[in-house]
């Protein structure tokens, strides 16, 4: 029979040492995404007001983070800032840091999206039936801004839980970090446990991100 | 009959560009009055004005006796007395149609909620859409859209309705069911202001048809029959002849 080296995650603590490593992968994403929308809205928000100085700045963050790669952040928030300002950030909040500086910067590059994207005349009919901008804002506006925007943060997790691979550089152990321990650990009596491992993590990736993609575009089917 | 709608000296103008010059107009209850004129002369700038969606520069607006002022509070309430319709028909597109429809009878007006759902149905029969109550407006055609949004402003009881050329965006085929439902409101005694571009609707509809060019009102009349055969302004005259082909 081929040997595809899948055993060895049956030895020992090791197949739930794996999901011990994926849950450490989407608990970085939960929180990082849960951060994120909320500094996100309000970032958003601000992008659509008219202020010159809040307009420039807001760009150049949104510039820098499209430019910089999240691997070159991570170094410079865990290592960096350690050396220079003596603090003692663990790898988690460094990777959390990093991922809500991300995800901010797109939730409020959405946000500003969907709040432009609503018409002007959909704001002037509420008012000409008599609502006030509370009003306006509350049954007409926010709850069309937040269709949009539930579909696209959705996704947004599910780039968070991929990109969650590079935490491993700065020490979590996470999902593939496990299983280069187990590969590792197994490499002479089990030598192609490299393939059947990683077959494995790959699953477990779209066991996690498969579902919630499908929701996204059930969600954005159903509302736009 | 009484005055409900009274616009002394009204100014407008956007930065330099002058759109509404010294407009005086009464409308009474009852009255239908029609107003038309080039394009980019101002009419829909106008009715605007008259439900505080742009600030005046000079000149008064009262409803039923009452300062209409952008940017009050109190214009809200003044607003529920004025139902307007928007050529471009805008319904709140993450709610079904019954619900576009009690939305500010509920919220604004704070009304009971039975009652104000037995009125929308009642509505919404009589213009034909009853079927239709629980469609989301991307379901309807544009025309039947503009009927909800007019059952929508309906259902406010305003005092005066204001219609800015509500059927200009729609297929020809879909433009007589929504002038036959504005004739209908205009034979039942509904006060209301259209602007059109439908010459022919003008003229069965109107008590009184005010012209507008280049922001002024060159011509106001009630012989409307008349002035469909022989307005008494070159103007007017130079802007009918626009409308036969020969
Ligand atoms: N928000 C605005 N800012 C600047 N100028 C405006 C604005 N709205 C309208 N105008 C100008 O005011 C003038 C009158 O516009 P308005 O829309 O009232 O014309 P209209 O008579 O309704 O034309 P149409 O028949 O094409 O609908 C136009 O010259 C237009 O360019
Ligand atoms: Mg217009």
């Amino acid at each position: 029979m081929l040997d595809l080296g899948i055993d060895v995650l049956f030895k020992g603590t090791n197949f739930l040492r794996l999901l011990q490593g994926l849950w450490v992968s989407i608990e970085i994403s939960l929180i990082s995404v849960v951060i994120s929308i909320l500094l996100g809205m309000i970032v958003g928000v601000l992008m659509t007001m008219n202020n010159p100085i809040l307009h420039v700045a807001l760009k150049v963050y949104l510039e820098i983070v499209r430019i910089m790669p999240q691997m070159v952040l991570l170094f410079i928030v865990y290592f960096g800032t350690t050396r220079v300002f003596g603090l003692d950030l663990s790898a988690e909040a460094s990777a959390i840091i990093v991922f809500c500086f991300w995800g901010t910067a797109e939730m409020g590059d959405l946000v500003r999206g969907s709040i432009k994207s609503i018409s002007k005349v959909q704001f002037e009919s509420a008012y000409a039936l008599g609502m006030d901008k509370v009003q306006t804002y509350w049954y007409v506006i926010s709850p069309q801004t937040f269709r949009r925007l539930v579909p696209l943060s959705i996704n947004l997790i599910t780039r968070m839980i991929k990109t969650t691979s590079l935490v491993m550089m700065i020490g979590i152990v996470e999902v593939l970090k496990v299983s280069q321990q187990i590969i590792e650990a197994n490499r002479k009596i089990s030598p192609n446990a490299a393939f059947g491992v990683f077959a494995v993590v790959f699953l477990l990736y779209f066991m996690v991100c498969w579902p919630i993609s499908r929701l996204s575009n059930y969600l954005e089917k159903r509302w736009v | 009959m009484s005055e409900l709608l009274k616009v002394t000296h009204l100014h407008k103008e956007f930065g330099k560009n002058v759109v509404l010059k010294d407009i005086n107009l009464t409308v009474k209850k009852g009255e239908v009055v029609v107003i038309i004129g080039p394009s980019g002369c101002g009419k829909s700038t106008f009715l605007r004005c008259l439900n505080g969606l742009e600030e005046l520069q000079d000149g008064v607006i009262t409803v039923d006796g009452l300062p209409v002022e952008a940017n009050k509070r109190e214009i809200t309430k003044l607003r529920q007395k004025i139902g307007m319709v928007f050529q471009s028909y805008e319904l709140f597109p993450h709610m079904s149609v019954l619900d576009n429809i009690i939305l500010a009878p509920l919220k604004v007006q704070r009304r009971n909620k039975e009652e104000a759902v037995r009125e929308a149905t009642e509505l919404l029969d009589k213009v034909g859409l009853l079927d239709k109550k629980d469609y989301f407006p991307r379901q309807l055609s544009g025309g039947q859209k503009q009927r909800v949004a007019i059952v929508r402003a309906l259902l406010m009881h305003p005092d005066i309705l204001l219609f800015d050329e509500v059927t200009a965006a729609l297929d020809p085929e879909m433009v007589h069911e929504v002038l036959e439902t504005m004739l209908a409101l205009a034979r039942s005694g509904s006060t209301m202001l259209i602007v059109t571009h439908e010459m022919a609707f003008a003229k069965a509809v109107a008590d009184r048809i005010v012209f507008i060019d280049k922001g002024e009102i060159v011509e106001e009349t009630t012989d409307v029959a008349d002035f469909f055969k022989e307005p008494s302004t070159p103007r007017a005259k130079k802007f009918l002849s626009t409308f036969t082909y020969e």
